[in-house]
């Protein structure tokens, strides 16, 4: 049974009010602008957007500016407004071998074409807290230097090894449009196309466990990383009304090539295995751990043993998504009055069942010995 | 939906008018303004289809090369006018900038009459300097972060 519970109006709209005055912090300090998070938390407005599934970088900073700076709250901010939007439609897939790069390692290859390119990266930093960040100062400059004649041309690695036979070809497209799970529910089995969606949306912090889980041996894979490439990509769309594609403009990517355990058959001689990462804006990890888990979900389509956490497909795709997975834990915040007076009933009926039975044996004892 | 194909010449005209497509979606919108200003363009156009946001779902392909999946959507907004003369500007841009897509469409239907076409292109060449610019000097930066390998020698002669 379900009784309607009234009130708490006013105490919510207060509430709501202290966290607008609490959001602000200490009014003395100046107050944050959206381009600020947009240009100097540059890593996580790419995280809202990746796990939020919608590229915007000002919005993704201001969900940001909103939620406090939690992370997963920006991404239910981002996915409920994508929701009040009409879709125009799919964009031709980006071409990642065209990238602008501004980023791009192989831990497979020391020479390649295009060259191994840092980049900005955390690596090789020493991870001392910079004292010197505390005080406002000039802007850093960049050292700066000719790019050699082949920086434009940097296939990917996994082609230079595709070209040899030594590792396994993608799926060719067979021009059927891809599932997509913001349309349809996730039915079980998913397909890769699937899969890599709700990887791509996923927790950052789940994926990477689990990727991790893999390599402790829960569902190895023996991954080396063949290709990290950062960079932009133009956005191609074909509108109706045109019939040609129309540049949307470029966004930043990040994709993983990560070469995996080899296989070989009677019919096939033995060649490296792929997983695959993709992701908004320079979100490395993220690549990395989806490939990671993109690979071990293949296990089955590969004749692999099938067993460990990573890959069982219903269990990653089920639990990846951090805005279902919030969801359904903090809804045990929401008054659950009536369930709980449910249970309290029966604890206490079964406890006064348990003292009457404790409290029978000693009578008829007594009973006896009279 | 009216057929605007027609006003679509051969294909040099069609990636002439894309990469002016291109510079109006990386431009800023008061460089637009601008633009637009310089071609002295009395014409005011009338709203095909009001500048309006929406979402395109940004595809990339399994493994880089493969099947296509669907990576996540992009907010993108789009306009469409059309000039007294009849001509039809469209814009496609990534993100939530009205005002920017309806200049953008005002300067296509500007460009899609061929007396103007070289006027709207110049109007548009400074931003395509800029963006050359910090395209080149982000290019420099990213350069300078590239890896010189060297074996060391191994003492064995």
């Amino acid at each position: 049974m379900y009784v309607a519970v009234k009130g708490g109006e006013a105490a919510i709209a207060n509430a709501h009010r202290l966290l607008a005055r609490t959001r602000r912090g200490d009014v003395d300090v100046p107050e944050l602008a959206v381009a600020q998070i947009r240009e100097q938390m540059a890593l996580l407005v790419d995280r809202v957007m990746t796990e939020g599934s919608l590229h915007d970088p000002d919005l993704a900073a201001l969900a940001l500016k909103q939620s406090r700076g939690d992370l997963i709250e920006a991404v239910f901010l981002v996915r409920a407004y994508r929701t009040t939007l009409p879709r125009f439609g799919a964009s031709e897939p980006v071409e990642t071998g065209a990238m602008t790069l501004h980023r791009r390692i192989s831990a497979t290859y020391k020479d390649l074409p295009g060259g191994q390119v840092l980049g900005p990266t955390f690596d090789y930093t020493h991870r001392l807290i910079d004292f010197a960040l505390a005080a406002e100062g000039e802007a850093p400059v960049a050292a700066e230097s000719e790019p050699l004649p082949d920086a434009a041309h940097a296939p990917r690695v996994t082609d230079l090894l595709g070209n040899d036979g030594l590792i396994e070809p993608s799926a060719p497209d067979d021009g059927t449009p891809p599932g997509d799970l913001t349309r349809e529910p996730l039915d079980f089995p998913a397909d890769r196309a699937l899969r890599l969606q709700a990887l791509a949306r996923g927790d950052e912090g789940f994926v990477l466990a689990l990727g991790y889980s893999t390599q402790r041996g829960y569902g190895r894979t023996h991954p080396f990383v063949g290709e990290i490439r950062v960079g932009s990509v133009a956005v191609e769309f074909v509108p109706e009304e045109l019939g040609f594609p129309v540049p949307l403009g470029e966004v930043a990517l990040t994709e993983c090539q990560m070469v995996n355990q080899f296989h070989g058959s009677a019919e096939v001689p033995p060649q490296f295995t792929r997983g695959y990462g993709l992701a908004f804006g320079q979100s490395e990890r993220k690549a990395m751990a989806m490939a990671l888990v993109d690979r071990a979900l293949r296990a089955e389509e590969l004749g692999e043993p099938v067993g460990a956490p990573a890959q069982d497909q219903e269990f990653v795709l089920a639990h990846c998504d951090a805005l279902q997975a919030t969801g359904f834990v903090e809804h045990l915040k929401l008054p659950h009055y009536v369930d709980f007076q449910a249970e309290l009933e029966l604890v206490r009926r079964l406890r006064a069942e348990h003292a009457a039975r404790r409290a029978a044996p000693e009578t008829e004892m007594k009973e006896a010995a009279e | 939906m009216p057929d605007h194909t027609s006003s679509l010449g051969a294909a040099p005209d069609l990636a002439a008018r894309r990469a002016v497509m291109a510079l109006c979606g990386e431009a800023r919108a008061e460089e637009l303004r601008a633009a637009l200003a310089e071609i002295g363009a009395a014409d005011e156009p009338e709203d095909l289809r009001a500048p309006e946001t929406g979402l395109v779902m940004t595809r990339g392909r399994i493994g880089g090369d493969g099947r296509p999946f669907n990576l996540g959507e992009a907010t993108v907004t789009r306009a469409a006018v059309r000039l007294p003369g009849g001509e039809t500007g469209f814009a496609y841009h990534l993100g939530r900038d009205r005002a920017k897509a309806r200049l953008a469409a005002t300067l296509d239907a500007f460009w899609q009459r061929p007396e103007r076409r070289e006027a709207v292109e110049a109007a548009l060449a400074p931003v395509a300097a800029r963006r050359a610019e910090e395209r080149a000097a982000e290019a420099r930066r990213i350069a300078a972060t590239r890896v010189n390998f060297f074996t060391m020698a191994r003492g064995e002669d």
